[in-house]
């Protein structure tokens, strides 16, 4: 970037932009966006549902690509983060019901106790990132992975046992305070701080780690340290998935995260590339909506509704065969570790090489 | 007391399954590093041939003993050709990439296995449990007292099964020309083909000698949960591959222990506390044994080289 004389198209364009605003463009175009989209959406429930689940499924992927695609650290438990956060959010929005903050007009005063209640699901996910992560500190490959599925295991059975939880029942009557705006502003702060993160220094290191652990150390990396913040921050954003969800579907319970559910989210990371926000942005959105578009197909086409009934069926299955696939034909995903700006034709405005 | 005493021999009948399917795992990774998640689902897909053919052979009729055998003959046989197939077409491909590549591929094909068997279109079965017919009809063998301790025919059957079929395979790997070579490639597989090892048949009968055992450990399983679906596989799957992790894995009587541990603590879970806190002891009794020994109880931690 810093080459004399190697100024390119984007960079004149970004100069233009007073190096304040800079970090605000993304806002700025993203804003009105989302107003538009939920006035649009106000009239259709099912589109405002679709899009929610696609925006927490895009940021459970992103975030689980900071440990499994940027850190090389396999993990598959991710279901039981998303599941801390949504039980921790749901409780607290459950016990601040009836609270409201008087010098706010009520709709304003919800949505500060629906991010109070986000935020305390986020860091109580983040904490047990951080106790999953410290194994880290010996185990690697395979053993961790085990370890990560054993901890999402572990936490359904706590749920399930939980009084204040609702045992196996679940969690019924949290507030549905949830919004595709909401959905989207977290969708976008996901995705600025995976981003921020591959192109600093800390970013470097985890790359570092996952190509080769031994040698990252012998470099000077603090390799136990980069796993487990990335644990923590990958771990936070998937709690806050799960506040999300919380508080847009009307119940939870702990069938909702399952194995199951961590494999779904592996599959987004893997098909769309270990390592490219991009690809698990791309995969999150294909896969989520496709059993939608297939049930609608069949829906359109006349067949008997079992045919459309079976799509949910024929699902996993087809994940499976996915992944088994993907792995012998483009081990490295759609996107391998590229991001839009690598693959976007060559005539398009855009920065030579080196990391935006 | 007496109590104590039924609840050992209850955990020592369940660890002695979780065995014979830890024994396939541990296999597997002995010879080639990896973790084969379907190894349940093999399993799973051996109960249900086994289930097809007791019902070809009549219907809730007590079978003979020829029967029993031919059961588990058809079970086995078939696994051992699946595991080849799984081998030959979904790992063999694999052998030179990352080992992360091998594993996301046994994720895959332990879901496409578990889940596929859930349709209910042509001959797959469904997602609702089945009966499984009554193999060996339930009696009880000893009893303690005034029923005090009452230890099961199959509980000895399959007992002793498990201990036989573990005899031959210690005999196989430590006194056979085929022990030999699967000890050499497991070693270094490519100096083992410099030396003349067939290495690729090797691992093939590795992988079919494993998903046979693999269905004769879930025929057991079935015989005393009597009730098979295609979910099974994932749980006795991940509860067996702990019990290989707890006893390291790799090691064959390492296994062995670690399945009989595991098979102790939860049956002391359910006898003492409550049954549904069942599966996440198992789990913190891993994770505990693996910050505490990070290879296992048994297993060694190599130094990394760089």
């Amino acid at each position: 970037m810093a080459v004399p004389g190697a100024t390119t198209l984007s960079d004149e364009t970004v100069g233009r932009v007073p190096p304040a605003l800079r970090g605000l463009l993304p806002v700025l175009i993203a804003a009105p966006v989302l107003a538009l989209a939920e006035v649009l959406l106000g009239a259709s429930p099912f589109a405002t549902y679709l899009l929610s689940v696609v925006g927490v499924n895009i940021i459970l992927a992103v975030s689980l690509n900071i440990v499994n695609g940027m850190t090389g650290q396999f993990s598959i438990g991710h279901a039981g983060f998303m599941a801390v956060g949504a039980y921790i959010a749901g409780v607290t929005s459950l016990s601040l019901k009836e609270v409201a903050l008087s010098f706010l007009p009520v709709a304003a005063s919800d949505q500060v106790l629906f991010t109070v209640a986000l935020l305390t699901g986020g860091v109580a996910a983040a904490l047990c990132g951080f106790l999953v992560g410290l194994p880290s500190l010996r185990l690697r490959g395979d053993y961790l992975a085990i370890v990560t599925l054993g901890f999402g295991e572990i936490i359904r059975v706590v749920v399930q046992n939980t009084e204040a939880f609702g045992r196996a029942l679940g969690l019924s009557g949290i507030p549905q305070y949830s919004s595709v705006a909401m959905v989207y502003f977290w969708v976008f702060l996901v995705v600025l701080v995976a981003r921020r993160i591959a192109g600093s220094s800390h970013g470097r290191s985890l790359w570092a780690i996952r190509e080769d652990e031994v040698a990252a150390e012998a470099m000077g990396v603090d390799t136990t340290g980069y796993k487990v913040r990335a644990f923590v921050i990958s771990s936070f954003f998937a709690g806050i998935a799960g506040g999300l969800f919380a508080h847009f579907v009307p119940i939870i319970n702990p069938g909702s995260f399952t194995f199951v559910k961590s494999m779904e989210i592996v599959v987004m990371v893997v098909l769309g590339g270990l390592g490219s926000t991009t690809g698990a942005i791309i995969a999150a959105i294909f896969l989520t909506l496709l059993p939608e578009g297939l049930r609608s197909l069949f829906g359109a086409l006349g067949a008997e509704g079992s045919l459309a009934q079976k799509v949910d069926q024929i699902r996993m299955p087809v994940y499976g065969l996915l992944l088994v696939v993907l792995m012998l034909a483009r081990p490295q995903g759609l996107f391998g570790t590229k991001e839009l700006w690598d693959v976007v034709p060559r005539w398009l405005p855009r920065k030579k090489k080196g990391m935006s | 007391m007496s109590q104590l005493l039924q609840h050992l021999i209850n955990g020592l009948a369940a660890g002695t399954i979780y065995a014979l399917v830890a024994l396939g795992y541990t296999m597997v990774y002995g010879v080639l590093k990896l973790i084969n998640f379907a190894h349940g689902d093999v399993m799973m897909v051996g109960v249900y041939m086994g289930y097809a053919t007791a019902f070809a052979l009549g219907r809730q009729a007590q079978h003979s003993l020829w029967g029993v055998v031919l059961i588990f003959a058809v079970a086995m046989v078939g696994c051992a050709l699946l595991g080849f197939l799984i081998e030959r077409f979904a790992y063999r491909p694999l052998r030179e990439k990352p080992r992360l590549t091998a594993l996301i591929t046994a994720i895959g094909i332990s879901f496409a296995l578990s889940y596929g068997f859930q349709l209910d279109i042509g001959f797959l079965p469904g997602a609702s449990p089945r009966a499984f017919p009554e193999v060996i009809t339930p009696s009880e063998w000893f009893i303690v007292g005034d029923r005090d301790v009452v230890v099961w025919n199959w509980q000895v059957i399959s007992f002793l099964i498990a201990v036989g079929l573990m005899a031959g395979l210690q005999f196989l790997v430590y006194r056979t020309r085929f022990g030999k070579a699967m000890r050499a490639v497991s070693f270094d597989h490519r100096t083992a083909a410099l030396m003349g090892i067939p290495t690729d048949r090797i691992i093939a009968l590795t992988f079919m000698l494993s998903s046979a055992l693999a269905a004769g450990a879930g025929l057991l399983y079935a015989i005393k949960d009597t009730s098979v679906s295609p979910l099974m596989g994932l749980y006795v799957g991940l509860k067996a591959f702990v019990a290989a992790v707890i006893g390291g894995i790799g090691n064959v009587p390492g296994a062995v222990v670690g399945a009989l541990l595991l098979g102790l603590v939860e049956e002391f879970v359910v006898g003492y506390a409550a049954s549904t806190w069942r599966d996440a002891v198992a789990f913190g009794f891993l994770i505990l044994v693996l910050l505490v020994k990070p290879g296992g109880l048994f297993g060694r931690v190599a130094a990394e080289k760089v």
